[in-house]
């Protein structure tokens, strides 16, 4: 590939590039974020090769052992490698995490856009619903659904999916009332466009951005929520390598001998999340010009300097 | 005023009969094999003698017609206040069971809410004065961190470390305050500054966009061109609009302080409300699970309620809406 047209590659225009460019140059913390979300991803998806023993690997010649060579941050009270368990820890939270926001925002969808866009009496029986299912702390609910359905993969990502989908749809919502009365809405109705077509063709293209960011800001919780539940013992079953499990009350005598065993879980947790919400609200921030802080990306520039910019983007004229 | 307060109950009004239906069908939605595996697990010493498959069923009410066990169950609790009976355990009532535990999520709810704004109104508040400066950086990246540490991590963390380094650990039995109020404050100081610390992170950030929208309001230019000083400027004329909508945060927060509150009781082994749920639950105890979620829920909505009225009483603009 010739200089030239690299540089008219570099020209043309995709909205990703250009997110992930201003991502970097007006956002470099939140693209510190971005790095650790693609570390997660990329750990999640790789760990068994990543893992230098299998998840459930007991060795009980082997309990309790102080980081060494062979184990790097030592090992549990069933002689289990502790890095081996943080790494598939890992793909236990990207599976959460991505499915169950990937199922919260579908519910969300359909929640939100028929709410918003019929508006009248069904939006108002919807929205006591709503309404209601917020009532409940979040926790209490997931614990007590989770005890009925019993603890397992599909159902917490159900669990999980399904009741964050229903507060998310406030949201979606509130983004399609916004943009329910524009032309082009009115425009598709008068030629008969039919109803389910509009919300498909229309409606729903027109509030990616609020999607986007409710995927952004909603895994951190998801994961943390999967955390919160393993740890009460409401959420996988204990042979699974969860961070939150890791750090349950079963290994709670030996993590007062080892407390190696609850460091490391909780530091990936933290890091994880961190670096999820960090991400979110830079991409928010990037998408959404009005939850902006401040006068906007050209806020700290002087007037000079905005101007300067304006010619070079060639928005004004020199 | 009055016609606002009516407008919001006649809202709440179906709220709350939505609120009892999913409590109600939650419970009711037990599969056949948790009943077998109750059986199990109860055992018969538990149940007393002659308890079978069908006296459990009884007693959970699922022997008749859906509507009917619905109407019998909110029935009782218009009529009677009663939330029911427990399965195990004799004598007290899941009311009395609820109203027992109560206090001491109610305290460390209470703290762990001072702690809270103690912590995210002033630094909230110093991130919006200073947006962009460094001080704002930082103060942001805490409110950040404040929401990405898992409160159990922190919890676990003061359980294990102080105890290793120095042999601390916090009190295991509970002191009530009415024996010795500065150990049971003592007590509680720690859970709390935990819980509040997660719910901070969130208040934090809202004070500081809410600060931020009423700092580019016109009569706050209008103050600075007066020539006013900084300080009565924050204080007498910003804080005072900023502060308002920070009262429907404190609302909004009031779940994830009791769902936080499940998680720490059960860290501090205090025995409140949550831990009385995550007990309730391993004995599969439903009628009090259900009880709990009923009485938060509707704590939820009246608290909320409540807020929307001095919401509406502190700023006449809600009002008129």
């Amino acid at each position: 590939m010739t200089a030239q047209t690299q540089t008219q590659t570099a020209k043309r225009k995709s909205a990703l590039a250009d997110i992930l460019f201003r991502l970097i140059k007006e956002k470099p913390v939140g693209a510190v974020g971005g790095v650790i979300v693609v570390l997660l991803l990329f750990v999640g998806i790789f760990s068994n090769f990543i893992a230098p023993y299998g998840m459930n690997d007991v060795h009980l010649a082997h309990r309790l052992e102080a980081p060494s060579i062979q184990h790097l941050l030592g090992t549990d009270q069933l002689g289990r490698d502790t890095f081996s368990r943080i790494i598939y820890g890992a793909r236990i939270s990207t599976i959460i995490g991505v499915s169950a926001t990937l199922l919260n925002i579908v519910i969300a969808i359909i929640i939100g856009t028929t709410s918003g866009f019929f508006g009248g009496k069904f939006d108002t029986i919807m929205q006591r619903f709503v309404d209601a299912w917020m009532s409940f702390p979040s926790l209490l609910i997931l614990i007590t659904v989770m005890s009925l359905v019993g603890t397992g993969l599909i159902q917490i990502i159900l669990v999980l999916g399904i009741s964050g989908g229903i507060s998310s749809s406030r949201v979606v919502r509130s983004a399609v009332m916004g943009i329910r009365e524009n032309i082009y809405i009115l425009a598709s109705k008068v030629i008969g466009v039919p109803t389910p077509m509009t919300l498909i063709q229309h409606i729903i293209p027109n509030i990616m951005a609020p999607i986007i960011i409710i995927f952004s800001t909603t895994i951190g919780s998801v994961i943390l929520s999967e955390a919160a539940l393993s740890f009460l013992g409401f959420g996988l079953p204990p042979d699974i390598a969860s961070w939150g499990g890791m750090l349950s009350a079963e290994g709670r005598q030996y993590m007062e001998i080892a407390p190696r065993l609850a460091l490391w879980p909780g530091i990936c947790l933290t890091t994880v999340v961190w670096g999820m919400n960090i991400f979110g609200d830079a991409l928010r921030d990037l998408l959404d010009p009005r939850m902006r802080g401040g006068v906007g990306r050209l806020g700290n520039l002087g007037a000079k300097k905005i101007q300067k910019f304006l010619i070079k983007r060639q928005v004004l004229k020199n | 005023m009055g016609s606002y307060i009516i407008r919001r109950v006649s809202l709440l009004i179906p709220t709350v009969i939505l609120v009892t239906i999913i409590v109600f069908m939650t419970i009711r939605l037990i599969p056949g094999s948790i009943i077998d595996t109750m059986m199990g697990e109860m055992g018969t010493e538990a149940l007393g003698a002659g308890f079978d498959r069908a006296a459990l069923v009884h007693k959970l009410g699922l022997d008749v017609p859906i509507y009917e066990q619905y109407g019998k169950w909110v029935g009782s609790i218009i009529f009677h206040g009663s939330l029911g009976e427990p399965l195990r355990g004799q004598g007290e009532t899941v009311n009395q069971k609820i109203f027992g535990r109560l206090p001491v999520t109610f305290e460390l709810g209470i703290m762990a809410l001072i702690v809270a704004l103690l912590i995210a109104l002033p630094i909230g508040i110093y991130s919006a004065i200073r947006q962009d400066t460094v001080g704002d950086w930082v103060a942001r990246s805490i409110s950040i961190l404040f929401i990405s540490i898992p409160s159990f991590w922190m919890g676990t963390m003061i359980m294990i470390y102080p105890a290793k380094w120095w042999g601390w650990s916090p009190a295991m039995q509970l002191i009530p305050f009415s024996v010795d109020p500065i150990g049971n404050l003592k007590m509680f100081i720690v859970p709390s500054l935990v819980l509040g610390m997660v719910i901070s992170g969130t208040t934090m950030r809202m004070t500081r966009t809410m600060m931020l929208e009423v700092l580019r309001q016109d009569y706050i230019r209008t103050a600075w061109a007066k020539g006013l000083t900084e300080r009565t400027v924050v204080l007498r004329h910003a804080i005072k609009n900023a502060l308002i909508p920070v009262v429907t945060i404190i609302g909004m927060q009031i779940p994830i302080l009791v769902g936080g509150s499940v998680i720490i009781e059960q860290i501090f082994v205090l025995p409140g409300l949550g831990r009385l749920m995550v007990e309730s639950l391993s004995y599969r105890d439903y009628p009090i699970v259900s009880g709990i979620n009923l009485f938060i829920a509707v704590v939820v909505m009246a608290a909320n309620l409540f807020i929307d009225l001095v919401y509406a009483y502190l700023d006449p603009r809600i009002r008129y809406k």
